[in-house]
């Protein structure tokens, strides 16, 4: 029993980062008493990441000073239900934030919408390419939201972010320049997309006149002066190269600092704790109502936090493994394929194509930005080509984005060209301004034998047993990766470099948690029509506990091909829609399972 | 936490001694046993009107402390005396004003005396708040009586030099400066005119800053009445507090008054942003103010003629140059290497900044302001725009103490003050040395 007992509140949110700050907003809108729980410390663009200290690539890139520390808190990983987990000691492949903002802090900004058939996939393919198409072992499913629904919040939290970007497809009608490919948008972005990079304007290039449909990524990046809908401006982007694993030092990438607190921290009906672990939710004897939360705060006292309304709006990997620690609906088995917590884990798939071009093709690396100045093609991600001859599922964008040019993680050197000493020296200095890359960024399905449980045996600071990660790269997704991949080489070709490096998984390769892959962790808690299947329903409400409500990436099916965010603040507030709209004037389940 | 202070550093230790040798009057002679007349009369209108004007006064910037309750007081004052602690006016009976009828309110505010007759240092702007009408007194009292929490907050004990620490040396203070008398409308001058006349003057107590402060530590002038004196400029607390009269380059002159109410407003204009001492008056005070206010204020203070005489260009050829120097690269001098590596990122190689978000300095009238302390003051800490309903992001310039030198500041300074058409004179590294001891935090 915690020590301490708070009064209730109307909600809790546990975490504050994109999820935390949305709901923040919307249920105090709604006139709710709101408190939300940050394990971490509050952060500001002043003075944490201030000009010019956070350009330090050692403290933040390589010593992760705004990540999650593993010594305290993390996860163990194996490849298969035969192996033996062991924990993830030191961050590489993906980097939960920590702090307030969370990952929004240091994510790069990439803005995208969803395809509306990513959202119903299996419904999709069933019908595209029958439903033996799907191997064996694949439990891909439908969102149970449709792209449509979602439209008006996509639209909204692109507003709020600012996010630059050119149209493809406005109200059905084609805009040159835009992703032809992208569904219906009812507006265009709220600012024009940010300059090309120049390996990126080779990249549009080459690919146009290969007959693909380059367009600038959309970009959490603004490209000029913004005001938000709430009032929250943003500074102009100015490629300074220190935005992924950084903040931004001149408000010009959207995170929850600069887009939604400025507003939310100063309503009195909300209330930011930080440093406030939270343990777990709290539920009646019967298991069916959660009374609140219990967190243990910065002294080392637990703490009880009643509240009506308990939202999870921590990273993917803990709102799972919170809701496996509460008993909140039931545990997945990957024998029986029976449960639905834990069920559906899936990543992202990456590889790249580095180009090394003569002095005469100066790619001024350190002109850099997260996702603005990039050019992509979604051709190989989109429903315009026909997968059967490839047998796979899925899909990945191309396209270069040059994020920076920082001295110890952004020095791409050719194969030939020697690791150490002099040698290395010289490659570098021939290498680093004549250095490009296409990175290709794609999907990855669910698999039956690819989910989050507890470890047996590791356990937390707090002594809790730490969540379990299993999960291995699948033919279907490296057979999407090598096919995309050799486009991406095609193109680079075309370009014309010197030289070029690829690299991408093959078959038979394991997933390696020291390389930096992506923080694009989804599954575990996945939303759906059928509560056999989903641990959330159509509105992110749990179907065993219609008090619990969670946000994030944690409710994707399986992985998408694009970057997950645009859709993760969507989802939340059309969740948000739904809490305010009918839930609050009858609490319980909005769907009946 | 720094103390922030609300009168000005002018004030001379030899000039006050002096008044050490005037007789000194009774600062006892008039305490009173006053029956405290009912403010039970006070309506919601009054006290809604009060709640206002302590807004438009600014009352709880001086009189709360950062953890304390509204109004408790305990802020510290540092002045070049020692330390005064604001005092707490809630109506707690013990420690605050709960005990005052309005007419030892009404003294306390235009004549600076307490309830128990001793003298308040005239860190309390009473002077200025002299011009406040009786009905506007009236609505005051009613909300503090009333519409204020009582705090049961102690004061605290001043801690000033002998023989400062004498407060009956204030009344000899009042007899030379305090002009007294409500504030009288101008004939000739628009209603709206002298609306804003009555608050810039009277609660807006604007000269406690902008004012110049002569040998006694009084403002130079209290009206436009001395236009070569009002309003032209002063520096207090480590801020240069800005010329608002109308000289042309370093005041208003190049300020809609639009721009002028947008930026009591919200904080910020497309080319400009309240920072330092004026972001705390804008986030607790004018952004509060209705716009017809605000507008009344914009047309007083545009009213103002120029007072200095001092003409500081702008010229777009100059312009050109710097902008096409430094996007080529071609870096003329120390300054400019300094503005590349560590203003460009925000203020652009062109000196205009980011609409609304990043100050222009082409053009800015605080950068070629003849006095440059809050030049080096914010580049040596910083600086954050006030959040405001409208405007809520509150947008900072870093702190660049601990990686520049006192030749580094005055370098970069002296660069943006010549550039883009600036033509202000250049700054001197002892200067920004005298700034750095000041404003340390210690």
């Amino acid at each position: 029993m915690a020590a301490i007992k708070k009064a209730s509140v109307d909600a809790v949110l546990v975490g504050f980062g994109w999820t935390g700050a949305i709901m923040g907003m919307e249920l105090t809108a709604a006139g709710l008493n709101v408190v939300a729980l940050e394990r971490g410390a509050n952060r500001d663009t002043y003075p944490d990441f201030a000009y010019p200290r956070i350009a330090d690539e050692l403290t933040y890139g390589i010593r992760m000073a705004l990540m999650q520390d593993p010594a305290t808190s993390t996860l163990t990983i194996r490849h298969t239900p035969k192996d033996t987990a062991v924990p993830y000691r030191q961050l590489g492949s993906f980097l939960p934030g920590d702090g307030v903002g969370g990952a929004g802090v240091h994510w790069n900004g990439q803005h995208w919408r969803v395809l509306p058939e990513e959202l119903r996939l299996r419904s999709h393919i069933e019908k595209r390419y029958g439903k033996r198409f799907i191997p064996d072992g694949m439990t891909i499913q439908d969102f149970g939201v449709s792209y449509d629904e979602l439209e008006p919040h996509f639209d909204h939290f692109e507003q709020v972010c600012g996010v630059s970007g050119q149209v493809g497809n406005l109200l059905g009608n084609m805009v040159a320049g835009g992703n032809p490919f992208e569904a219906a948008r009812s507006n265009p972005y709220p600012l024009p997309a940010l300059p090309d990079v120049y390996g990126a304007a080779l990249f549009a290039k080459a690919a146009r006149e290969m007959g693909y449909h380059p367009f600038p990524q959309p970009a959490a990046n603004a490209s000029r002066a913004y005001t938000n809908p709430y009032g929250a401006q943003l500074g102009p982007c100015t490629f300074c190269g220190y935005c992924e694993r950084f903040g931004c030092n001149n408000y010009s990438k959207a995170s929850p600092q600069t887009t939604i607190l400025p507003i939310l921290l100063k309503r009195t009906n909300f209330e930011l704790r930080t440093h406030a672990n939270v343990l777990k939710v709290n539920l009646t004897a019967d298991g069916k109502r959660a009374t609140g939360v219990t967190y243990v705060d910065a002294q080392g006292r637990e703490i009880e936090q009643p509240a009506d309304l308990v939202v999870l709006c921590a990273y993917q990997l803990h709102n799972v493994h919170l809701l496996l620690l509460s008993g909140i609906g039931k545990r997945y088995d990957p024998a029986t394929g029976e449960g639905v917590v834990g069920r559906n884990y899936a990543y992202q798939m990456t590889s790249s194509v580095n180009m090394f071009f003569d002095q005469d093709k100066p790619m001024n690396p350190f002109i850099g930005a997260g996702a603005g100045g990039a050019q992509i093609i979604d051709d190989f991600h989109t429903e315009n080509y026909d997968r059967a001859p490839l047998n796979y599922i899925g899909g990945a964008y191309i396209g270069v984005t040059q994020t920076g040019g920082r001295p110890i993680q952004q020095m791409p050197l050719p194969t030939d060209a020697p690791m150490w000493g002099s040698g290395w020296k010289k490659a570098i200095k021939d290498n680093y301004l004549y250095t490009a890359s296409i990175a290709t960024h794609g999907s990855v399905m669910a698999y039956r034998d690819n989910y989050l449980d507890l470890d047996p045996t590791h356990r937390d600071a707090f002594g809790q047993p730490l969540l379990r990660m299993t999960f291995d790269w699948k033919d279907n997704d490296i057979r999407m990766t090598q096919y995309v991949t050799g486009k991406a080489a095609e193109i680079a070709k075309a370009i014309g470099p010197k030289s070029i490096k690829v690299s991408a998984k093959k078959l038979g390769d394991h997933y390696d948690t020291q390389v930096y892959q992506t923080t694009h962790n989804t599954g575990g808690a996945p939303m759906g029509e059928n509560p056999k299947t989903s641990a959330v329903n159509r509105y992110l409400q749990t179907w065993a506990v219609s008090n619990v409500f969670v946000m994030g990436a944690s409710a994707f099916p399986q992985n998408i091909g694009y970057n997950p965010t645009g859709l993760v603040g969507a989802l939340a507030y059309w969740s948000a829609k739904a809490i305010r709209e009918t839930y609050l004037k009858q609490p319980g389940p909005l769907v009946q399972g | 936490m720094k103390p922030e202070i609300c009168f000005g550093s002018a004030w001379r230790l030899g000039t006050v001694l002096v008044m050490v040798l005037i007789p000194s009057m009774s600062a006892n002679s008039a305490l009173e046993q006053a029956a405290t007349p009912g403010s039970d009369g006070a309506t919601q209108q009054q006290m809604e009107q009060g709640a206002y004007l302590a807004r438009a006064g600014d009352c709880a910037a001086c009189h709360s402390a950062p953890d304390g309750q509204p109004f408790s007081g305990g802020l510290p004052l540092a002045t070049p005396f020692g330390i005064i602690y604001s005092t707490n006016i809630t109506p707690d009976p013990v420690h605050g004003i709960g005990q005052y009828s309005f007419e030892e309110f009404d003294r306390a505010m235009r004549e600076g005396m307490a309830r128990d007759g001793h003298h308040l240092y005239p860190a309390m702007p009473y002077s200025a708040f002299a011009k406040v009408s009786a009905s506007d007194m009236h609505a005051l009292f009613a909300y503090f009586i009333k519409g204020v929490k009582p705090a049961p907050t102690e004061n605290r004990e001043n801690n000033l030099r002998w023989p400062f620490s004498m407060r009956s040396l204030i009344a000899v203070w009042n007899l030379l400066y305090l002009d007294g008398g409500e504030y009288v409308a101008k004939p000739g001058q628009s209603a709206q005119w002298n609306r804003g006349a009555y608050l810039v003057q009277g609660l807006g107590h604007c000269g406690a800053c902008h004012t110049p402060r002569g040998i006694a530590g009084q403002e130079e002038a209290y009206d436009e009445s001395n236009g070569k004196r009002y309003l032209v400029g002063a520096v207090t607390d480590n801020w240069f507090a800005a010329d608002l009269t109308a000289d042309f380059g370093t005041g208003l002159s190049g300020w809609t008054k639009d721009e002028v109410t947008d930026y009591l407003k919200t904080g910020r204009t497309a080319r400009s942003a309240a920072f330092g001492a004026m972001a705390q008056v804008v986030g607790a005070s004018t952004q509060h103010l209705r716009d017809q206010d605000l507008t009344a204020i914009a047309e007083y203070l545009k009213s103002l003629p120029p007072a200095s005489g001092v003409t500081v260009l702008a010229s777009p050829a100059a312009a050109d140059t710097t902008t096409g120097a430094l996007r080529a690269g071609t870096v003329g001098s120390r300054g400019a290497q300094l503005y590349l590596d560590n203003c460009n990122t925000c203020h652009h190689s062109d000196g205009t900044g980011a609409l609304r978000i990043f100050p222009s300095l082409a053009g800015s009238e605080m950068v070629n302001a003849p006095d440059v302390t809050s030049l080096i003051h914010i580049v040596l800490t910083g600086s954050a725009m006030p959040s405001t309903k409208i405007a809520p992001s509150a947008l900072a310039m870093p702190d660049f103490a601990w990686r520049m030198s006192d030749q580094d500041v005055a370098d970069v300074l002296s660069f943006v003050r010549s550039s883009w058409g600036n033509q202000a004179p250049s700054v001197a590294a002892n200067d920004v040395g005298r700034l750095r001891k000041a404003t340390e935090v210690k």
